[in-house]
């Protein structure tokens, strides 16, 4: 882009918002990218905090199953405890809204919707995302989206049961809840598809000059090879959630065979349609999706580690390429989750082949983050604890996908708490602490103060015993070959050795829970109280670190110009030990 | 029960012990990646750390092992196809079997009960018809039919005879089930509209449980059944039990 069109959107900024905004338009209806980042921060940040909360409860009833929820069971009504004991029909719809929540309405926006609307522009040097409408759109469609979740727990029937996957039959004649969920999601999809254009186009129109696509932050790449993810696999979801909203209330049946005799009565719909058509659509969206969740966190992380380390990150490149090579692939991986339908041999051939294939790229990036410590030196602030601990717990998530891809070994772990203990490993403490490496390195940026470094150490440590705690024992679980989703697994001979497993489990999640009060802690305590720094308190060279702090509307103060790629730390000549993008002259 | 504790369960079928075969080699190589990189990572965070004299390297030299370790990685994985994977599968799902020689049955599934159809002595099934299901008759049999006089119908009780291919003919009356037996490796989606055969061969005596491996509703964790595996005699025993209290009946 020119010189001339990039002063042009700087000035429609300025001229159109200047410092005279009332408060609404400033900080709930904005349209600036760095508001718009910090509401869904807090946003999200509620509900994965509400997300927790729901899983706390399920793992009392699976700790303790058939006994009365103590101190706060009293609180809820006769359609979700009796006495404080748990209905199963209640724990059902935890279950699906924990998935919900946590990876729509928490990680997600969280990861793409926080991190890349605030950091995003900053780093390509722009003064805005390309479409600031769009983008304010974007956030209140989620927060809808939203609102519609949380309000469905209050319809009769309650809240979606069918699990996040909302497979039909079962999810079609499910209770009222359901249609909240299929509505609330079509309020999410095309939140994240407005977001998705808005983020390919800012990256491939309002870089500022000198910025190539090889001298992006891999942080940058990540979000651009994300938002391709969202733009093409959240339609066919789309479609299918309008299909499914159509089975339940227009009495089509895209997803109902004939013949169904529910509740001992033959179903009255036409039939002819099929149940596995919904898990293909499902699943085209769902397994990019796992790459939304991932690489996203894989950028944070390799921000955070270059900036720790002092050093170029290994194989900048290969990075780059991994990500875009992993993005494609994710499209044609999606049936590893449906083996077990009555698939084909050559289907699952296919399949399986595709899925030994995806694993090479998450190899090379592990690899190429864990040999950039190689000649570094390490700073171990709060952010790059966070990331380093990302490296081993995503490792752990990728290889017990291993088993789970080779379907032979799936037929006996699918299903099962293995494929939970999986894909947790990858979220939780792999996702989950990247995105806090993420709050606590460019949280100066965003206040000016830095978080406290004790309390910050504390609820590392702790919630990295914790998080292990929790996911490491459902392993072992789904080996002895426990079905997940189960209200209560005494009822099985096999699975009550693990028993005992399943109460360790809970309580550490219920510590982990508690070693999040130190953060939340923190970060209030710190937008007020923390130590108070200067631009760039970590001296990182890539473009945000370069604005004033908090960035003002419009972030730079001129036009940034850059002269060399994002990771110029400890290059030889250089005064310091960080060579800043935009800066000219030697340092 | 001895069969059962914090690995896997005891296995009871002709073809688990490839599948057990195949998820402890996984393991093993899991083991080993992890616990190889895992050392090499506490060994670069203490040898590189912060402190004064260590300073950052701009270049360091191109590395050959991440090329060795994907090689290695990418070798091991065609091993695991190619040597189990694909082998396994299509020993399970193929059913290369003398049918003849197989005991067939059926199993439908529904909200929340495994209801079990034995062909009877005619080794053919009696037709279904949704509309004919009642509380007596779970999975609608048409009595009329001249296939159906001979079969057999039990609710949440299989029992199969050892040493014999069992082929089962899953369908479902309503939502999506997984009919898992974990003692035998079997699980097989069962999915309403649709009849999908799964096989096993028990290997040894045992009684074990069916359970439901795919969320189905408020009562998907009580949908248990009984698995019981019994000697040939044993099991005509049962089965002629099975034929008086139907005659009875």
């Amino acid at each position: 882009m020119t010189n001339h069109d990039h002063s042009h959107v700087a000035q429609t900024h300025d001229s159109g918002h200047g410092h005279k905004m009332p408060f609404w338009k400033k900080y709930i209806f904005s349209v600036d990218h760095k508001t718009i980042g910090v509401q869904y921060a807090v946003t999200s940040l509620i509900f994965l905090f509400f997300g927790f909360g729901l899983v706390s409860l399920m793992r009392w009833q699976l700790a303790y199953p058939g006994q009365p929820l103590p101190l706060i069971g009293g609180w809820f009504s006769d359609t979700a405890m009796i006495g404080g004991i748990m209905l199963p029909e209640f724990y059902n719809q935890l279950g699906a809204m924990h998935g919900t929540i946590m990876i729509f309405l928490g990680v997600v926006p969280l990861s793409v919707g926080a991190f890349g609307n605030y950091v995003l522009p900053l780093q390509i040097g722009a003064p805005d995302m390309a479409f600031p409408k769009l983008n304010m759109m974007s956030y209140w469609l989620y927060f809808i989206g939203g609102i519609l979740m949380l309000a469905s727990f209050f319809v009769p029937g309650g809240a979606a049961q069918s699990g996040w996957t909302s497979y039909p039959p079962l999810s079609v004649i499910a209770s009222g809840g359901q249609t909240w969920w299929l509505i609330g999601m079509v309020f999410l999809i095309n939140s994240s598809l407005l977001g998705s254009v808005n983020f390919i186009t800012t990256v491939v129109q309002l870089r500022t000059k000198g910025m190539s696509f090889f001298r992006l932050p891999f942080f940058v790449w990540a979000q651009f090879v994300t938002s391709f993810l969202l733009l093409l696999a959240f339609p066919p979801l789309m479609a299918a959630g309008v299909l499914q909203l159509s089975d339940r209330l227009l009495g089509s049946s895209f997803f109902m065979p004939s013949g169904l005799v529910v509740n001992g009565a033959v179903s009255a719909v036409a039939g002819g349609g099929n149940a596995v058509l919904w898990q293909h659509l499902f699943w085209f969206l769902a397994h990019p999706e796992v790459y939304v969740l991932i690489l996203p966190a894989m950028g944070i992380v390799s921000e955070v580690m270059a900036c720790n380390t002092r050093k170029p990150l290994y194989g900048y490149k290969a990075l780059v390429y991994s990500s875009i090579f992993l993005g494609f692939m994710s499209f044609i991986v999606w049936a590893h989750h449906m083996y077990l339908t009555g698939m084909g041999t050559t289907m699952s051939t296919f399949f399986q082949i595709t899925t030994m294939i995806i694993s090479i790229p998450s190899v090379v990036i592990l690899t190429t983050l864990i040999l950039s410590l190689w000649g570094a030196s390490i700073r171990f602030t709060v952010p790059m604890m966070f990331a380093l601990a990302f490296l081993p717990m995503f490792g752990i998530g990728g290889l017990t996908g291993l088993p789970l891809g080779l379907n032979a070994a799936d037929i006996h772990l699918h299903d099962t708490y293995y494929v939970i203990g999986h894909f947790h490993y990858v979220v939780a403490p792999g996702t989950i602490f990247a995105l806090f490496a993420g709050i606590y390195h460019w949280f100066p940026k965003v206040t000016g103060r830095k978080m406290n470094e004790a309390l910050g150490k504390i609820h590392f440590y702790f919630s990295l015993i914790f998080m292990n705690g929790v996911f490491l024992p459902m392993l072992i679980m789904g080996l002895a070959g426990v079905s997940r989703r189960l209200y209560d697994p005494t009822q099985y001979a096999h699975a009550l050795p693990t028993q005992p497993l399943n109460v360790f489990i809970s309580i550490s999640a219920w510590c982990l829970g508690l070693a999040q009060i130190p953060f939340i802690i923190n970060f209030f305590g710190s937008i007020f109280k923390g130590k108070k720094v200067d631009d760039n308190p970590w001296q990182a060279t890539t473009l945000e670190w370069s604005t004033p702090t908090p960035p003002p509307h419009g972030n730079f103060l001129k036009e940034p110009v850059v002269y060399r790629g994002p990771y110029e730390y400890s290059t030889p000549g250089q005064k310091h030990d960080f060579w800043p993008q935009s800066m000219k002259e030697n340092n | 029960m001895p069969y059962y504790g914090w690995w896997l369960p005891a296995n009871f079928s002709t073809h688990g012990a490839a599948i057990d075969r195949l998820i402890v080699v996984i393991h093993i190589f899991m083991a080993v990646l992890f616990i190889g990189w895992f050392t090499f990572f506490v060994y670069l965070l203490f040898r590189f750390r912060q402190r004064p004299g260590q300073t950052a390297q701009h270049h360091v030299h191109h590395f050959k092992l991440p090329t060795y370790l994907e090689v290695g990685v990418l070798v091991f994985e065609v091993i695991l196809l190619v040597a189990f994977s694909f082998p396994i599968w299509n020993l399970y799902r193929q059913q290369p079997l003398d049918e003849s020689k197989a005991m067939h049955v059926r199993v439908i599934a529904e909200q929340f009960a495994w209801n079990v159809q034995y062909p009877g002595r005619d080794r053919q099934f009696g037709r279904r018809d949704p509309k004919l299901v009642t509380p007596e008759n779970p999975i609608g049999l048409d009595k009329d039919d001249p296939l159906a006089k001979d079969d057999i119908t039990t609710i949440n009780q299989l029992h199969v005879p050892v040493h014999t291919p069992v082929i089962v003919d899953l369908s479902s009356k309503d939502v999506i089930h997984s009919f898992s037996l974990p003692i035998m490796r079997v699980k097989q989606d069962v999915i309403p509209g649709q009849s999908i055969k799964v096989w096993f061969e028990a290997t040894g005596v045992c009684d074990s449980e069916i359970t439901c491996a795919q969320l189905c509703g408020l009562g998907h964790y009580r949908m248990k059944g009984y698995l019981t595996v019994e000697t040939k005699e044993k099991f005509d025993s049962w089965y002629a039990e099975q034929e008086k209290e139907k005659a009875a009946s």
